[in-house]
């Protein structure tokens, strides 16, 4: 009897645990998050590593100012969000730009592939374009297989460059969203 | 006339006095001011906006550097702006942050305008609402001395004190504007590498 994982799931990467890696390589720190189901795995995995400080906001642009304040001591940090979030976050990536902060966030789409709700679609329409009027560079993650690479990249470039980066995490990628729970 | 609160480079001085390893974020306007009118240090992170993420800076310093204090000194008006900052910051029960707000009740850098403080909402008991460890108000320059000690207790944080200040005129005392500088020399302060 073949009781093997079915050939699709063999084949998948387990992205939020590539990214986790590709985190804790580059001695990240400190993770910060307004909670999405796309992040929930990575979630898990920061709360329970005691060597990084996770903290629930009340909203995004917290984020910016709570990887500004680690950097200042001496932490990496990370903030993960949803597309709906990155507006709230315009007038604190100043202090990004300011005083030249390193700064990453982990960006889960909605509003752009398969969405069934159409109060999702203006937000995640603009995300890309509402981080680079801020002047942070946005890269896409499109496959699982790219996360580990893509996460690494983006490490090196905001905090050995001093530079602004957030990674789109695609809606395809992550799987739409149900309109209703199935067990 | 002036009237009976606190002045609040008095207070200010006051709560700085004795500053051993204390770090300090401060939130824009007036209380970047009062700090750096107290006497500019190293360890001083002047905010010339971001306004609303004084606190939470602070809370990303202070889990960055659990063994130093960590002191917030704000107005009312920039805290109201990142209220939400009081229930992330309470969440985490970060044991060496303090946050000194400023309360005069009135946006002073905008043209005095009644802030929602000056219009009936309680910092102090917002913060307890939070979850705030410790809450205090102070009306007096024996209050600070006694917060002051508090806050290089780098135990039963976190704390908040509403400092009940005049809304009397004081001179500009302008800290440097370079973002890139305050960053760097900060960091060099705490042993770290300058990229």
């Amino acid at each position: 009897m073949n009781i093997a994982a079915p050939a699709k799931a063999a084949v998948q990467t387990d992205w939020p645990n590539a990214i986790y890696r590709a985190l804790k390589a580059h001695h990240v720190a400190q993770v910060s998050y307004v909670p999405d189901a796309g992040h929930s795995r990575l979630i898990e995995l920061s709360h329970a590593d005691p060597a990084i400080a996770t903290t629930v906001l009340t909203t995004e642009e917290e984020g910016v100012a709570l990887s500004a304040g680690a950097w200042l001591g001496g932490d990496r940090a990370v903030v993960l969000m949803q597309s709906s979030g990155v507006g709230n976050c315009i007038n604190m990536l100043s202090l990004l730009a300011s005083c030249r902060f390193p700064f990453l966030t982990l960006v889960t789409m909605r509003g752009e592939w398969a969405e069934f709700n159409p109060w999702q679609i203006p937000m995640g329409k603009a995300t890309a374009q509402a981080f680079e009027i801020m002047g942070v560079t946005v890269f896409r993650l499109e496959r699982p297989d790219d996360a580990e690479e893509v996460v690494s990249a983006a490490c090196t470039l905001a905090f050995e460059s001093d530079q602004p980066i957030a990674i789109l995490i695609s809606q395809r990628m992550l799987g739409a969203k149900k309109w209703t729970e199935t067990k | 006339m002036k009237n009976s609160l606190l002045d609040r480079r008095e207070a200010v001085k006051a709560l700085l006095q004795g500053r051993g390893d204390l770090l300090v974020v401060t939130g824009l306007g007036s209380s970047s001011y009062d700090v750096f009118d107290a006497g500019d240090h190293d360890g001083n992170f002047y905010l010339w906006g971001a306004m609303g993420g004084a606190a939470v800076m602070g809370l990303g310093l202070a889990q960055a550097q659990p063994k130093r204090p960590v002191l917030v000194i704000t107005g009312d008006g920039e805290q109201l702006m990142g209220i939400g900052g009081l229930l992330t910051i309470a969440a985490r029960k970060p044991q060496n942050l303090s946050i000194a707000v400023l309360d005069n009740g009135h946006f002073g850098e905008t043209g005095m305008q009644r802030s929602h403080s000056g219009l009936g909402a309680k910092l102090d008991d917002i913060a307890r609402g939070a979850g705030f460890s410790s809450v205090v108000e102070i009306t007096e320059l024996a209050g600070i001395a006694a917060f002051r000690a508090d806050v290089h207790r780098l135990a039963d944080g976190p704390k908040l004190a509403l400092v009940r200040i005049s809304t009397d005129h004081v001179d500009r005392a302008l800290p440097p504007r370079d973002g890139v500088f305050l960053k760097n020399r900060f960091r060099q302060h705490i042993g770290l590498a300058v990229s």
